[in-house]
């Protein structure tokens, strides 16, 4: 634990709560032959160290979108970030020069993306690619970059790191690629973790292996993360808190635990309910009507009103803010708010 | 690997007898008559197209030559030409010039070909692109001894006359040291540089999509270095293959290049021997180009295993 400390003290670290990063009204769009899509509609959410940020939604909600933007690697064109902040540590990382912003990527801010296979270079050996942080941002020697290799390896606990250090991606199993993949995002101990679906291509049991590893890092090292995911239960087990994403907006967001015992929209309602549960054997599993939005004709009013059991004429026609939530005796509830005009109702009825 | 060497060299000696018996039955049952070919215009005089015949044992049946010809091989004789000089001799002479025209236009071709994709890739859409591609296109479209006589009357001729700058020979001067194969060189070259160009633009393009080379802007990496490190390491991959195959193309389609420059190289005696029907030097030209081309290719697949660590020879 001392070390650990040590070295908060000696990289400045922040202590826990402060915020690291703050996403402030973001719009992201993509330039299309068939028109403009709009991804990112105005999100805003703040991370602070130490802390568990989970972001949810379906393919195309604009999770992955934000979190490119945060970093920096969106394709630009065809992106365009056509409004918005993104403070990095109280500094608009937006409107810094792309040299700054490059010593921001990989060392304060790093990336562990969803497919380790097609994520790590497969001509390069996992020893190479890991040095290279040390190589190009420490400026270490071949052999010094090596020993940190093994050393990161060991650290993700991938067996025989000595022996496998000169091995190709491919060499490796999927459990074992994504710890590199942790294990090079780690190398530079960021202040900040961005996790793009880490475990979607893992078998169950090395997910929960890989989020346990993941979980036990970002508390040794009192880092931020950001987890993308689509999976209801990843999420319940690591985050701290949620925020629920749908045609680029965020529509509620949450504390973890209140938002699984009592969502304040109808869409995270529905999320809950079609995840299969083992007491429902034999039953129709719960899915919600129609598909996502497309992009580039995104409903009037608020976007889910038409797949919404719930939604009225003004659904149809004013998108909802993203309110306050309050309980029963209008009391403020910390951390929650939702974008439905009926949260209400949703919520207590 | 070694094991797979061998295994290919053992491969190797099949298709090079096939190919001496194809060239040989072609060469055989072509029409015309050798001896009469060397007489030219005049009628052979039947005596010495007899004793001719028979010294080169031109009555034999097919099969008997060819099995007289390939135990010659054995022997390590190839054989000579109807005029009496041995084939060895004239390979000897003549390969060396096409050798050093195709490793001159080999170097051309890789580094200006790469270069050039490279550079279309990186400014996709803008003018250089759109040059690039354009140049290429009509490189691809025109036939080689058009950009031939083109490029030997712009840069042999006029150049000198027009700007005094004496620096391209209209005809192969051996002199000239490296210099005199330059043009010729960039004649040969020019068409599969386009190819080569074209090649790794689409390549380039593609991998700068791939993962990894977001994860290694991610990384927080210069621009220049995920470039050259992670994109166009995998970018090379299809294009080693596509030159390893190239120079044995090289060599082999340098007759048109040679004869318009002047050179007296494997080209030149081809040709010679194709009008002359003079099957020993056919098979034996032909023959070493198959020997050349197999062991380019058996290097290309080794180089490729050493690309590509996702490929493995057993």
């Amino acid at each position: 634990m001392t070390t650990v400390i040590e070295k908060n003290q000696k990289s400045g670290r922040l202590e826990v709560g402060t915020p690291l990063l703050e996403v402030k009204d973001l719009h992201v769009e993509f330039h299309t032959r068939d028109g403009v899509a709009k991804a990112v509609n105005g999100v805003n959410y703040s991370v602070a160290a130490g802390e568990t940020l989970a972001v949810l939604g379906e393919s195309g909600s604009g999770k992955s979108v934000t979190a490119q933007t945060i970093m920096g690697i969106l394709d630009m064109p065809p992106g365009k970030i056509s409004q918005g902040q993104i403070l990095f540590r109280g500094k608009d990382m937006l409107a810094m020069k792309e040299e700054e912003r490059r010593q921001i990527r990989g060392q304060k801010i790093a990336m562990i993306f969803q497919d380790a296979l097609s994520s790590l270079n497969p001509v390069m050996t996992v020893g190479a690619q890991l040095g290279e942080m040390f190589r190009v941002h420490r400026g270490a020697s071949k052999k010094e970059a090596r020993e940190k290799a093994i050393e990161l390896m060991e650290r993700v606990r991938i067996p025989a790191a000595r022996q496998r250090v000169g091995d190709y991606p491919h060499q490796f199993s999927g459990g074992m690629r994504q710890r590199i993949m942790i294990a090079m995002a780690l190398s530079m101990e960021p202040d900040l973790i961005i996790a793009d679906e880490p475990t979607t291509a893992l078998d169950v049991t090395v997910q929960a292996q890989v989020m346990d590893l993941l979980a036990e890092l970002q508390a040794e090292y009192n880092m931020g993360l950001i987890l993308i995911t689509h999976d209801l239960g990843v999420v319940a087990d690591v985050a701290d808190k949620i925020a629920v994403m749908y045609a680029g907006r965020i529509v509620e967001t949450a504390p973890v635990r209140d938002l699984y015992a009592n969502p304040a929209h109808p869409y995270t309602k529905g999320l809950l309910r079609s995840i299969p549960r083992l007491d429902q054997k034999g039953q129709e599993l719960y899915a919600i009507k129609g598909l996502p939005p497309n992009l580039l004709k995104v409903p009037a009013g608020c976007a889910f009103n038409p797949r919404c059991d719930v939604a009225t004429d003004l659904c149809r026609t004013e998108i909802p803010a993203l309110h306050q939530v309050t309980d029963k005796d209008g009391k403020e509830l910390t951390g929650r708010r939702s974008a439905c005009h009926l949260w209400k109702e949703t919520l207590h009825g | 690997m070694g094991r797979y060497v061998i295994r290919r060299l053992i491969q190797a000696i099949p298709v090079l007898i096939g190919a001496t018996f194809l060239i040989y039955a072609i060469v055989f049952f072509l029409p015309g008559d050798p001896v009469q070919a060397l007489a030219g215009e005049k009628r052979a005089d039947p005596i010495v197209a007899e004793m001719i015949r028979q010294k080169y044992h031109l009555n034999d049946p097919f099969i008997v030559q060819y099995w007289d010809y390939i135990s010659g091989v054995f022997r390590g004789d190839l054989g000579s030409s109807l005029q009496g000089r041995s084939v060895s001799e004239m390979l000897g002479e003549a390969f060396p010039y096409t050798v050093n025209l195709a490793l001159v236009a080999f170097v051309i071709e890789a580094v200006v070909g790469v270069a050039a994709g490279v550079m279309a890739a990186l400014r996709k859409g803008k003018f250089l692109d759109q040059l690039i591609l354009i140049s290429t296109l009509l490189v691809i479209s025109i036939p080689v001894f058009v950009t031939g006589f083109i490029l030997q009357l712009v840069l042999g001729v006029q150049l000198k006359n027009d700007y005094g700058i004496d620096f391209f020979s209209v005809s192969f001067n051996e002199d000239d040291g490296i210099r005199a194969y330059l043009l010729p060189a960039f004649v040969l070259a020019s068409l599969s540089l386009a190819y080569v160009a074209r090649l790794t633009r689409t390549s380039l393009m593609e991998t700068m999509r791939a993962d990894y080379v977001r994860t290694a802007v991610a990384k927080g990496l210069k621009r220049r270095r995920v470039i050259v490190r992670h994109a166009l390491r995998n970018a090379l991959i299809p294009i080693v293959t596509f030159l390893g195959a190239d120079l044995g193309g090289l060599m082999g389609g340098a007759v048109i290049t040679e004869k318009i420059f002047n050179m007296h190289g494997i080209g030149g005696l081809i040709a010679q021997a194709v009008y002359q029907k003079q099957g020993t030097i056919i098979v034996g030209v032909v023959t070493l180009l198959v020997l050349i081309y197999l062991v380019t290719t058996l290097l290309v697949d080794m180089l490729y295993a050493v690309l590509d660590p996702r490929i493995r020879y057993e």
